[in-house]
């Protein structure tokens, strides 16, 4: 066989692979909006779920994803971004540090419904936080963390050793040198990433079944007070994100509507991780235009 | 290549007043030795140079007089900047390297506008005095010759200028702090001919009231530039005398090969 047809297979192979892996996530994502596209209206969206009667919507259950989602950011960043300013600046490339990494890798691998259970038993039992958007937010903490670090920790890596001599030799102290100049050129990249895992976090659903739990109690999104019981922003109440909202539905939903409301509610919440996808890119970018001043 | 003798070597003590002295300085990294008893006397406002072949030490030997070899190698015996002892536990590094700036190999401009990388370093010691910052940006950039260049377009990305440019920018960077004396490492290296010529302009105007000691593996840089020259062979130095000296009339057999180019 001549180089020029071994050359003609491999591309081939290559592209039919690609093809199939397009195929696949082409006909899963088609499938879901075909399906629940038609089903979302304004009133979906801005309504109430019912429990019996069909014509629900899921108005609290995005509102719960999106506020977990800030409160476990609210939580996970400032220490993801210690650890991995720690991991990538300071850390002494000894066995301590390798011990380290293991483990942050060894919790990124655990399956989430083992992070959801610790959490039901320490959070929501042991500490007596009861089924909660709290519990729920470290309960996600855990999950994200591993990624949150380990991207934070590569984006820094990434920035070239010879900004930090730079800053050093300009007679900037280490950590100056690291705040003011490695840091705001890591800007874009731990932006992106933060992006992605608040999509990651956005679909989670095992780890929050047994820690925010699954009800939507009716709260007032007129009451600021974090706590008062009916408020919107009480983190101690229990809290259906949109991911449980449809795992229940297709569980033990009842209403007769269940079907298409789940769908609709798919269909949302692809809608949001395509866009935090997407968004990612394109505000890692403008980030960077902005920080280095390229016009 | 022929071994030569490294105990054999011829250094002059400048008559000038000294910058930097250095006292019987070895560095290693961990039991790799790298740099040998040295004792060598940079002259003040003048520009000297360390050639040698690559992994003669002269980097490693740059890079200890403003201690950016801290945590990476151990420097025995004593720097001299003027009647201070920089290896000395009181001292203060990150005022020292204020004293004594650096520029590298490759340009390493920081990913801000060209006006940032300035006045960076300059807000962080306390100049808050916007009048002030903006003289010593302008006096940098035309100290360096690239004011007339980028004048218009200072708060632009310094990522966008060329190699050539970036490079004299970090000088400026280095400059805009007052330093007392420059350390350059190979800064043309990554220049072509044109932007190289321009910056050896630059350092001889810089000469008038900076001491200058550079690094360079291009000896006829290093002939043009400098006034006095080292001479580095695996981790000795060989000879240190007036440039012209050393290019015209070396003393030593090694040092002839070298700028003969029969080695490095």
């Amino acid at each position: 066989m001549n180089p020029k047809r071994t050359n003609q297979i491999a591309t081939g192979l290559i592209y039919v692979l690609v093809a199939i892996v397009v195929l696949i996530l082409a006909g899963l994502l088609g499938y879901i909006l075909v399906n629940g596209v038609p089903n979302i209206s304004w009133h979906f969206l801005t309504s109430g779920a019912e429990a019996f009667s069909a014509g629900g919507g899921i108005r609290d259950q995005l509102f719960n994803s999106l506020y977990l989602l800030v409160l476990t950011l609210i939580i996970s960043l400032p220490i993801a971004l210690g650890a991995g300013i720690y991991l990538s600046e300071y850390a002494a490339d000894n066995w301590v540090t390798n011990v380290i990494r293991t483990m942050i890798e060894v919790l990124s691998s655990l399956p989430s419904v083992v992070v959801g259970l610790f959490g039901y038993l320490l959070f929501v039992i042991k500490f007596g936080f009861g089924f909660s958007i709290l519990a729920g937010a470290i309960a996600l903490t855990f999950f994200n963390l591993p990624l949150l670090t380990r991207n934070i920790e590569e984006s820094l890596h990434n920035v070239s050793n010879l900004q930090r001599e730079a800053g050093l030799s300009l007679g900037l102290s280490n950590w100056k040198t690291i705040s003011g100049i490695v840091l705001p050129a890591a800007l874009p990249g731990i932006i992106t990433g933060v992006i992605l895992c608040s999509g990651r976090v956005f679909g989670e659903a095992a780890a929050l079944i047994y820690t925010a739990g699954q009800s939507a109690p009716t709260v007032n999104y007129l009451n600021f007070n974090p706590l008062s019981a009916t408020s919107f922003l009480n983190p101690m109440r229990p809290a259906e994100t949109l991911a449980v909202h449809i795992w229940k539905l297709n569980t033990e939903g009842i209403t007769p509507d269940a079907h298409l409301i789940s769908s609709g509610a798919s269909a949302v919440l692809i809608i949001v991780i395509l866009m935090f996808n997407l968004g990612a890119r394109a505000f890692g970018n403008l980030v960077y235009l902005k920080m280095t001043a390229v016009k | 290549m022929q071994t030569y003798n490294l105990e054999d070597s011829y250094i002059v003590t400048p008559t000038e007043s000294a910058a930097i002295t250095t006292e019987n300085i070895e560095v290693s990294y961990g039991s790799h030795q790298v740099i040998y008893q040295t004792n060598l006397q940079f002259p003040r406002n003048k520009i000297s140079a360390l050639i040698g072949a690559s992994g003669s030490g002269k980097s490693t030997l740059l890079r200890s007089f403003n201690r950016m070899n801290d945590g990476k190698a151990n420097v025995n015996g004593q720097i001299w900047y003027r009647d201070v002892d920089i290896n000395d536990r009181k001292i203060n590094v990150y005022e020292l390297r204020k004293h004594i700036g650096m520029v590298f190999q490759r340009p390493n401009p920081f990913a801000k506008s060209i006006k940032d990388n300035l006045t960076f370093a300059l807000k962080e010691n306390g100049i808050t005095d916007k009048q002030q910052l903006s003289q010593r940006t302008e006096e940098s950039l035309i100290a360096v010759s690239l004011w007339d260049e980028v004048k218009d377009k200072i708060n632009e990305s310094a990522l966008s200028l060329s190699g050539g440019q970036a490079q004299r920018l970090c000088i400026a960077r280095s400059i805009a702090m007052k330093p007392d004396v420059l350390l350059l490492d190979e800064p043309a290296s990554a220049l072509d001919p044109i932007s190289s010529a321009k910056l050896e302009e630059t350092l001889k105007t810089l000469s008038k009231n900076y001491t200058i000691i550079i690094v360079t593996h291009n000896m006829q840089q290093a002939s043009r530039v400098s006034d006095y020259t080292a001479f580095l062979h695996m981790g000795h130095v060989i000879e240190y005398d007036l440039t012209e000296n050393i290019f015209t009339n070396p003393h030593i057999q090694t040092t002839e090969d070298y700028i003969s180019g029969n080695f490095g």
